[in-house]
């Protein structure tokens, strides 16, 4: 399983708030490729796919606000 | 690495709709993603449009006086930026920045302090004292709002950008939302100045101020 990690956004950013997923569990997901959108104060930013495989499990619905550096989704890769 | 704003692209739209701004704006992205251009920034102003970030937290109607702006035809677009909504209309220097925020040491606090700074320090090329509110992105004069700012950040490069108030006419059509989705009150140039300006020299005297500064 590779985890889905919130990664450092800048300094003094510990939170941001999951507004956007661009695949449901179950899909099949590409490395690179836009997964989750993001935002931090005026702000959105995309995190790509940091695998390829299936998304097994999104751990932060939308509208859920995350640490950085925390788990919000398990891809299984294949 | 350092931004060299002088290697920066930059493009003038001129007055144009929200839509055939957005799709230029979108291009110059792809370009600036594939190393095709440098550094980019675009100027326009729009025709009279509301735009919802994706910060709005209710319903859009809960912001908006909607029999209004449907009576006064201005259309409303979501756009993926950061933000809650704002008003955009003749008037008003609108300015997207496709940067790459490599520049930036991938530091989204970083480039929201250098946008709010960007305004800051052209506002004061007037005289005017202008500051930022720690939790409330965006360029104040006193209580009001001047300069306006929504992002979005893709591969860490930033599209969309900053609304600066110029002509007093942009703010009738403020009072038809709640800017950024709170009880906010706009300001314009104009207004501060107590004077009429010409908004083609406001916008060029930004271009050479933006040129000529060093990141």
């Amino acid at each position: 399983m590779v985890k889905v990690v919130i990664p450092e956004l800048g300094e003094g950013i510990d939170k941001a708030t999951i507004s956007y997923w661009f695949y449901k569990e179950g899909d099949k997901v590409n490395k690179g490729e836009d997964l989750v959108e993001v935002v931090t104060d005026k702000a959105t930013f995309n995190l790509p796919s940091p695998s390829t495989g299936i998304l097994s499990q999104i751990i932060s619905k939308e509208g859920q606000t995350v640490n950085i550096g925390e788990v919000i989704a398990l891809i299984e890769e294949i | 690495m350092e931004l060299n704003l002088s290697r920066c692209r930059f493009f003038d739209l001129g007055l144009i709709d929200y839509p055939t701004a957005y799709n230029f704006q979108k291009e110059i992205f792809l370009k600036v993603n594939n190393g095709q251009l440098y550094s980019s920034v675009i100027f326009c102003e729009h025709y009279p449009v509301i735009t919802v970030g994706r910060s709005a937290k209710r319903e859009i109607s809960f912001f908006i006086k909607e029999e209004e702006i449907k009576n006064r035809d201005i259309p409303i677009y979501f756009v993926e930026r950061g933000g809650s909504l704002t008003y955009h209309g003749p008037g008003q220097l609108v300015i997207y920045f496709i940067f790459n925020l490599v520049y930036f040491n991938k530091d989204i606090h970083y480039f929201l302090r250098w946008l709010e700074d960007l305004g800051i320090e052209f506002l004061r090329g007037f005289k005017i004292s202008a500051i930022r509110y720690p939790g409330y992105t965006g360029v104040w004069i006193n209580s009001k709002k001047i300069v306006s700012i929504g992002i979005a950040i893709k591969n860490w490069i930033s599209f969309h950008g900053i609304s600066i108030n110029i002509k007093n006419s942009i703010l009738e059509n403020f009072k038809l939302i709640k800017p950024c989705g709170m009880d906010i009150t706009m300001t314009s140039l104009e207004e501060i100045l107590k004077k009429e300006l010409s908004f083609i020299e406001v916008k060029e005297k930004f271009l050479s101020f933006l040129k000529n500064k060093r990141r």
